[in-house]
This record gives C-alpha cells, sequence and structure tokens, in this order.
C-alpha cells in the first residue's frame, strides 16, 4: 500500500483514539465541571484490564484468560468506572482543584501499582504480543479494520454523549457546573449526577485506554506518560471548545495533527539536539495551552454556539 | 531504636523540603485563589539556578541561594505579569490549567537549558557524621544540617514577617477574608506581589535543598508537588503556620511508612493521608484555629 495512505490511516486511528478520550474528558469537565487531571490512571487501568483479560496465558504475569476482545474492552469500562466510583464517593463533594489534585494523586498510584505488581503485570518490563483485532486480514486490512473499529466507537460515544448532553440528565449537569445551590434547591441530588459522569467519563477513558493497547501490541507502565495522555487531552478539549461535543471531536483531531507535526519537524533537528526533541514538544502543548487560554479560552467551537444552535432548532420544531 | 531515628531525621530533611514549598502554595492558594500547578516546577527551576551558579561559576552555596531565589522570583512575575494577570478576573479554574501550560513550559525549559540527564551539586561523596546510638549508629550529611537549619531560619524569618511587618499583617488578613481586607484599605496589588515574592523564594530554596539532599532532574518539583499539596491541604489552605506543621508531619510519615509499607509505594503515603485529611477534616488540621 501506498506509504501516504498507511500513514494516513494510522494517523486517523491515533486520533481517534483521542477523540474517545477527549471526549469522555468533555463528560467530566465540559458538562459537569469535574477537574480530572489524572486521565493516565484510568486510560492506564482499562488498558491493562483488557490485555490481562485477552491475552493467552504466560508465566511472567498474572491474568492471561485468552477471553474474546469484545469482553476485554467491557471489562476495560467496568474496572475503570469501579475505580472511578471509588474515588468519586470520597472525593466528589470536594471542590474541583481539591478533585484535581486527588486524581493525580490516583494516577500516580495507578503507576506505581502497575510498576511494582510484577506477578500481575510484569513490571517495567511490559506486557508483549496483546491480540490485535483483526489479525487474521493481514497487515494491511488489520490497520484499515482498526481504524473503522476506531471511528465507529468514536462515532457511536459522539452520539451518546450528545444525546445525553440534549437530554434532561446532561441539562441538569450542566446546571450543576453553573450553579450548584440552584440545582440543590430544586431537589436534584448533586452528588450522585456527578458521581455518574465521573463514572462514565472514566469508563469511556478506560475504553480507549483498551483501544490503544490492542492496536499498539505492546504496554509497559512507561507507555502511559502524563504528557502524551492527560495534558494532551486537556489541550483537544480547551481548544476545541469544551462543553460542546463537536469541538471536543474537532480539537483531538487538529491538536494530534500538530503534535504529529512537531514530530516531524524535531525530526529535522541536528543529532545534537534530536535528544531534546521530547522537551521541545512538552513546551509547545503547554504554549499552546495558555495561548488558548489568553487568547480564546472557550475554544474553536464554543458551547455558546452550540446552545444557540439548540435554541433555533428548539424554534423551529415549535414551528415559530 | 537507631533505626528507628535515623528514619525520623529522614523525615526532618524531607518535611524541610516540603514546608518550604507548601508555605509558598498555601499561600497563593489562600491570597490569589488558585491551586497553582507549577509551584512544583518553580522549585526545580530554583534548583537549577542554583546549579549554574554552584557548578558552574564556583560561587559558595551560601551565596548561590539568594541570587537563585531572585532568579526564579523573576520568573515567576514575568509569569504572572503575561499571563496570570491577565485571567485573574476569570474563574480560578482556568488560572489553574493555566498554570499547568505554564508547569509543562518551565520543565522543557529546564530540560533544554540544562539537558535531561541526572546532575548534582558537588561531586563526589560527602562523609556522614556517625553518632553511636545504643545497638547502631545515626548518620547524619553535613548537607542534612545545612537543610534543617535553613529551613528553620527561613520558617523564623517568615514568623516575624508575617507577625510584626505591615506587609505580613495585611497578608494574613487577606488571606482570612479577602473582602474585609479589601474594606480596610489593604493595597491588594501590593500583597498580591509580596505574596509571589515570598512564596516562589521560598520554593526555590525548597527546590536548592531538595537537590542537596539527592540529585537534580527535570521532573524533581513534579514529583515534589503531590506532597506538597499534601502538606498546604493538611494545614489548611491560606494558613502558613499550617503548612509548616503539614509540610513535617508528611515528610515523617513517608519515611516512616517504610517500616510498615513497601517502600515503592512511599510517594503514596502522602497521599492516603490527604485523602483522609479531605474526608475527616476537609478544612484542614488548624482550620478554624486563627494563625
Amino acid at each position: 500500500m501506498d506509504p501516504l495512505l498507511n500513514y494516513a490511516i494510522f494517523f486517523v486511528t491515533i486520533a481517534g483514539i483521542y477523540a474517545v478520550w477527549t471526549l469522555a474528558l468533555n463528560v467530566q469537565w465540559g458538562l459537569t465541571g469535574l477537574f480530572n487531571i489524572g486521565i493516565v490512571g484510568f486510560v492506564a487501568v482499562g488498558g491493562y484490564t483488557s490485555v490481562l483479560l485477552t491475552i493467552e496465558p504466560s508465566a511472567t504475569f498474572g491474568g492471561g484468560l485468552g477471553l474474546p476482545l469484545a469482553v476485554g474492552f467491557i471489562g476495560a469500562m467496568l474496572v475503570s468506572a469501579v475505580l472511578a466510583l471509588l474515588i468519586g464517593l470520597i472525593t466528589l463533594n470536594l471542590r474541583a482543584d481539591y478533585l484535581a489534585i486527588a486524581t493525580i494523586g490516583i494516577a500516580e498510584i495507578v503507576r506505581l501499582f502497575l510498576k511494582n505488581e510484577e506477578w500481575l503485570t510484569n513490571g517495567v518490563r511490559g506486557i508483549g504480543g496483546v491480540p490485535r483485532p483483526f489479525a487474521d486480514l493481514g497487515p494491511e486490512g488489520m490497520a484499515l479494520a482498526n481504524m473503522v473499529l476506531v471511528l465507529l466507537s468514536v462515532l457511536v460515544i459522539f452520539l451518546l454523549v450528545e444525546r445525553a448532553r440534549r437530554a434532561p440528565w446532561g441539562r441538569v449537569l450542566r446546571a450543576i457546573r453553573e450553579n450548584e445551590l440552584t440545582v440543590l434547591a430544586s431537589g436534584k441530588t448533586v452528588k450522585s449526577f456527578r458521581l455518574q459522569s465521573f463514572v462514565l467519563g472514566s469508563a469511556l477513558m478506560g475504553l480507549g485506554g483498551a483501544l490503544y493497547a490492542h492496536f499498539v501490541g505492546f504496554i509497559s507502565p512507561e507507555a502511559f506518560v502524563p504528557l502524551q495522555t492527560t495534558f494532551l487531552v486537556w489541550v483537544m478539549l480547551i481548544a476545541g471548545g469544551s462543553g460542546n461535543t463537536k469541538g471536543a471531536v474537532l480539537g483531538a483531531f487538529i491538536i494530534w495533527g500538530i503534535w504529529s507535526g512537531s514530530q516531524i519537524v524535531t525530526g529535522w533537528l541536528p543529532p545534537e539536539l534530536a535528544t531534546q526533541a521530547g522537551a521541545l514538544r512538552m513546551g509547545l502543548i503547554g504554549l499552546l495551552l495558555v495561548l488558548v487560554l489568553l487568547f480564546r479560552h472557550e475554544g474553536l467551537l464554543s458551547e455558546e454556539d452550540q446552545r444557540r444552535a439548540d435554541i433555533a432548532r428548539e424554534a423551529r420544531r415549535n414551528g415559530n | 531504636m537507631a533505626e528507628l531515628l535515623q528514619l525520623v531525621l529522614f523525615g526532618l530533611v524531607l518535611g524541610s523540603i516540603l514546608t518550604l514549598g507548601a508555605i509558598g502554595l498555601s499561600l497563593t492558594y489562600g491570597i490569589l485563589k488558585f491551586a497553582h500547578f507549577a509551584h512544583g516546577d518553580f522549585l526545580t527551576l530554583g534548583a537549577y539556578f542554583a546549579l549554574s551558579l554552584i557548578a558552574t561559576a564556583q560561587l559558595p552555596i551560601l551565596v548561590s541561594i539568594p541570587i537563585a531565589a531572585l532568579a526564579t522570583l523573576l520568573v515567576a512575575l514575568i509569569a504572572d505579569r503575561l499571563i496570570y494577570r491577565r485571567l485573574r478576573r476569570t474563574q480560578p479554574v482556568i488560572l489553574l490549567i493555566a498554570s499547568v501550560g505554564v508547569a509543562l513550559i518551565l520543565r522543557s525549559a529546564v530540560q533544554i537549558i540544562w539537558g535531561p540527564n541526572v546532575q548534582v551539586y558537588v561531586q563526589g561523596i560527602q562523609l556522614p557524621y556517625v553518632i553511636p546510638f545504643g545497638d547502631g549508629a545515626i548518620r547524619i550529611k553535613p548537607d542534612h544540617l545545612v537543610i534543617m537549619g535553613g529551613a528553620l531560619v527561613l520558617v523564623t524569618s517568615l514568623h516575624f514577617f508575617l507577625q510584626y511587618t505591615r506587609v505580613g499583617k495585611a497578608m494574613r488578613a487577606m488571606s482570612d477574608n479577602p473582602d474585609l481586607a479589601r474594606v480596610t484599605g489593604i493595597d491588594t496589588e501590593k500583597v498580591v506581589l509580596w505574596t509571589w515574592g515570598i512564596g516562589i523564594a521560598l520554593a526555590a530554596v525548597g527546590g536548592i535543598f531538595a537537590g542537596l539532599d539527592a540529585q537534580l532532574h527535570p521532573n524533581l518539583g513534579w514529583q515534589l508537588l503531590l506532597p506538597i499539596f499534601a502538606a498546604a491541604i493538611l494545614g489548611g489552605i491560606g494558613k502558613p503556620y499550617g503548612a509548616i506543621a503539614g509540610g513535617m508531619t508528611i515528610g515523617l510519615a513517608q519515611e516512616l511508612s517504610t517500616l510498615v509499607i513497601p517502600p515503592e509505594y512511599k510517594p503514596a503515603v502522602s497521599f492516603g493521608i490527604m485523602v483522609l485529611v479531605l474526608i475527616v477534616r476537609p478544612r484542614g488540621i488548624f482550620a478554624g484555629s486563627s494563625t
């Protein structure tokens, strides 16, 4: 196959996985105002869960149940959801900034666990030979089918989140984000709604982690670093337009384009600077984040635009 | 027994470093009303400025510390002027996200300027003082004395500053009740400036001490951020005296925890304590007591 087409398929697949994470963060932050900067923790838990459920048994690590991939994906969502439920029960009553710190802590503990519990995870050596979906279609067919699988997941999650956003459920979430006391006064159980949003978002993050692990075919604790997961996803959501479902997907694709573009540019650097490429790109992410906040903090597609579109649609439907 | 005392000593050293970080974090949190996630990376920056002064310019360490602290402060004021001040009118959480961006930029700059590798201030191994005790002995490195002594001097000076100077009193007032402070005619911009000044300078010294205790690497401050936050929350946000108690408690708890849990999980201890405090006393152990 044409190498350019190959790269395009790879690009779209990875950007699609990021779109899953960005949509998940949009549920937590965009709709509900829950500040999760431990995305990488839920992603890693999802990835490891699915791999350990589906891989063939081995002497060097636990799990290895050899179950079908679909079971792995569902398991990834369930385990991430349970983890989120436990954390949420403790921390969701707290202010946004306390939740932020708590999620960093969870991500750190997940990392320590994956690194040190070698009996289960094979420690820092990681796990190779992860079963890949559509492996019997040959390398090209597999890449194509994988891309379709990821894009289908993005589509389903997009429709789900968009539906939830417009439903009374999503309206309550947005109301909680804007004014918690009012929602409380109108008789809603704020904590329960927050918990639902946090758990749903974290389950989707876990699913994205599973998609990623099976696409790459290898996982290790170092495969999940905060910079490339948590912070990149945050930049994607803020740049795309937090609270705007279309914006979340758009942000994922645009920022992934910039991020991979920066890799090509740093590839041209002289060798003595090449070791610093990672640092340069980290600075770039920070700079993008700050610039978006300073000059267009509502993002490319703002929530306000979406709200106006919703109102216009409502008016058309009522025939005036 | 000697083993226990040795761990207590390590705990006091770590506690001194965390205290210096937590005071600044607590003050900026209390007065500027946002969680400053770049605080840890200002520790890193201070440590690396000192590296240039000590290892490259061959200055003595006691001269290098104040210069490095001032240089770090300058960077913080630039960040405040260019970024934070423009966002101060928006929600605090926007400032929080911006500070994450600043953290990434700082870490990237440190790595580009000073390189990604582990470095030390002075090559070679320091011979520790060995104090026989009971059935064993306690080892104290001269650097440990510098760290604990330095922290003690700084914390004492801070106490006198907060208690007896006009600006110090204004800072406490603003942290306790910003609206009341504004009504009584306190120059809030001046207080904001002093808050950055004291907080970042102490953080820079904390970073230098952390580098002195072990080694320097670009993730030095980021890795200390979680225990520093834990210390600030434990002590109660906006309460400098609480931050001291919190820093020492977290430092001791982390080192002593190795007696009962595997040392690999040491970093999780501060998180455990933090979660416990958030459940039991969300406003910190020292909430309610006036400073």
